[in-house]
């Protein structure tokens, strides 16, 4: 999902950069007021941790492999705020260090990847939470259902900005980014839910309670996520699933440069407008598949926190969930 | 890098760190400048129409030069180039699905070749401490440069653990299975989570010790 130079126009790399900002200042914010000096050098080590825990590889059909993304599996253990922060550590670090991801593209892929994935991660996590209790097994379904639905939503996100920047035309990009990760969210479901149900065997005061903030600046941060995160499906998306069929005209046609893509459809007469059959039918069918796909991660997530709670342990989770304060 | 056999250290040196020591005139250059005229140089290609094949040409050659200029090994830029371009190849590949497709891969396919080689060039030649230097001195906030520098001096050591606690597991198991090997798998990940937070239990204490304060 990291974004290359070169992808972006310098509207879409500029808005999503701000926005970017925002949830970054929103993080600092948060950690500082809880004035938690012990949790810095914690989130710090938590994105070398992320880094390294990216490069063990799970074997999947045929020779590939796949890794954890790690943005809720670091939500769920340490609060949204320190994941924020240390999901953009582990990409600017990659961007830097590695040339994973571009510098221009930088603040979109801090958008998606260090805002809207620990975001949402962890707003869903904390309301399957609330509407199945504390025990260990709902813990297990939020953590695969959080997990799950996180990726998908960075995804879309994703692909409208690459359609805005009239990279990728959005009949194309959506299809093929949620299509493509509605697959390797349910990897990253699983890995997640297996690495939250040893930890808990391991070491269950780990994930006891979200240290340091309290419940209404928790709430406060949350409010400015979702914000941020409505704000990016608005700019990013909306335009496009509105009006699926032309979308992309319309906001050529709002924001002046039509006669771009006039210019190089010249180039190209093969394949005119709606000439290729099947994607047009390709971004509705890909809402079904969305919806289907939103049912089926709830019914996994299901079944994976049943698996992995042993009998009778759902007991053992709700005592250690109250237990100690400190993580 | 899915062929690569699973635990070899000097490999992994050579993966993780990508700065190699010198004394060209690039490495003795500020981190400030060098940072400064990468990102033009990223900003420029990325700028520029899509259809600008000669100034694409002159940029790369343009980068060419400053790599020999370096003199840091071409076997290695290469190689770290490669290692990136399947990322940005994956994402252009999208755009060929479109309408007057080809062209776009293309010219997305230079640009972002251009920019990886820009980057590439930076962090062989700068340490990535003095990158953090530079972000501090641009203001970044305190707390996210104090992320970045534990992130980065703890990178090596976690990854490192990584390759132990792989080895030690390797070494007591001795089935493949699909299934049982990803629940193995994140029970090495869980405890590479558990060692990490004590560890900082750890360097927090270091840091108070020697008068570090938030």
């Amino acid at each position: 999902m990291h974004i290359p130079d070169g992808f972006l126009d310098a509207k879409t790399a500029v808005i999503s950069a701000g926005m970017a900002v925002a949830g970054i200042g929103v993080a600092l914010r948060a950690v500082r007021r809880a004035s938690a000096a012990r949790r810095v050098p914690l989130i710090g080590l938590a994105a070398a941790f992320v880094f390294a825990a990216q490069m063990l590889n799970f074997p999947v059909a045929g020779g590939t492999s796949g890794h954890l993304i790690g943005a809720v599996l670091v939500a769920v253990l340490l609060g949204p705020s320190a994941a924020v922060l240390a999901m953009t550590a582990v990409l600017v670090v990659q961007c830097f260090m590695f040339a994973d991801g571009g510098v221009t593209a930088l603040g979109a892929n801090v958008f998606n990847m260090a805002i809207v994935a620990p975001g949402v991660g962890y707003a869903i996590y904390a309301l399957v939470r609330r509407a199945a209790g504390d025990s260990l097994r709902s813990r297990l379904l939020a953590t695969a259902f959080a997990a799950w639905c996180s990726t998908v939503v960075a995804a879309i996100v994703c692909a409208g900005q690459l359609a805005l920047a009239g990279t990728v035309a959005w009949k194309v990009a959506f299809p093929a980014m949620a299509g493509i990760h509605m697959l390797i969210a349910i990897g990253e479901a699983v890995i997640t839910t297996l690495v939250v149900a040893a930890v808990a065997r391991a070491r269950p005061e780990l994930l006891a309670s979200h240290p340091s903030t309290s419940a209404s600046s928790r709430y406060i941060e949350l409010t400015a996520y979702g914000l941020l995160v409505s704000l990016g499906l608005v700019i990013f998306v909306a335009p496009f699933a509105s009006s699926w069929p032309d979308g992309l005209e319309k906001v050529a046609a709002a924001l002046g440069f039509e006669h771009k893509a006039a210019a190089t459809s010249i180039m190209a007469a093969p394949f005119s407008n709606y000439t290729i059959p099947g994607f047009q039918s390709a971004v509705s069918s890909t809402i079904v598949a969305g919806g289907v796909g939103l049912l089926l991660a709830f019914v996994l997530a299901y079944v994976l926190a049943r698996a992995l709670t042993p009998q009778g342990d759902a007991a053992h989770g709700r005592g250690a969930g109250g237990a100690s304060p400190h993580a | 890098m899915a062929a690569a056999p699973e635990v070899r250290p000097p490999m992994h040196d050579e993966l993780l760190n990508p700065y190699r020591h010198g004394d060209s005139l690039i490495h003795r250059l500020p981190a400030a400048v060098k940072l400064l005229v990468a990102a033009a140089c990223v900003l420029v290609s990325v700028l520029l129409p899509r259809t600008a094949w000669p100034a694409y040409a002159g940029m790369g050659a343009g980068l060419l030069l400053v790599a020999l200029l370096t003199a840091v090994p071409l076997r290695h830029l290469g190689w770290r180039l490669l290692l990136a371009e399947p990322f940005a190849v994956g994402v252009a590949l999208l755009a060929l699905l479109q309408d007057h497709g080809v062209q776009v891969f293309l010219a997305m396919l230079a640009k972002s070749t251009l920019c990886l080689f820009c980057i590439i060039l930076l962090n062989s030649t700068t340490r990535f401490t003095d990158l953090l230097q530079v972000f501090r001195r641009l203001r970044v906030p305190a707390l996210l440069v104090v992320t970045l520098a534990l992130m980065h001096r703890y990178l090596f050591v976690l990854v490192e653990e990584t390759a132990r606690l792989r080895r030690a597991r390797r070494s007591r198991t001795f089935t493949t299975g699909r299934v049982f090997g990803w629940g193995l798998t994140a029970t090495v990940a869980a405890q590479l989570f558990i060692r990490t937070s004590e560890r900082a239990e750890r360097v927090y204490a270091a840091m108070c010790a020697r008068g570090w304060k938030l």
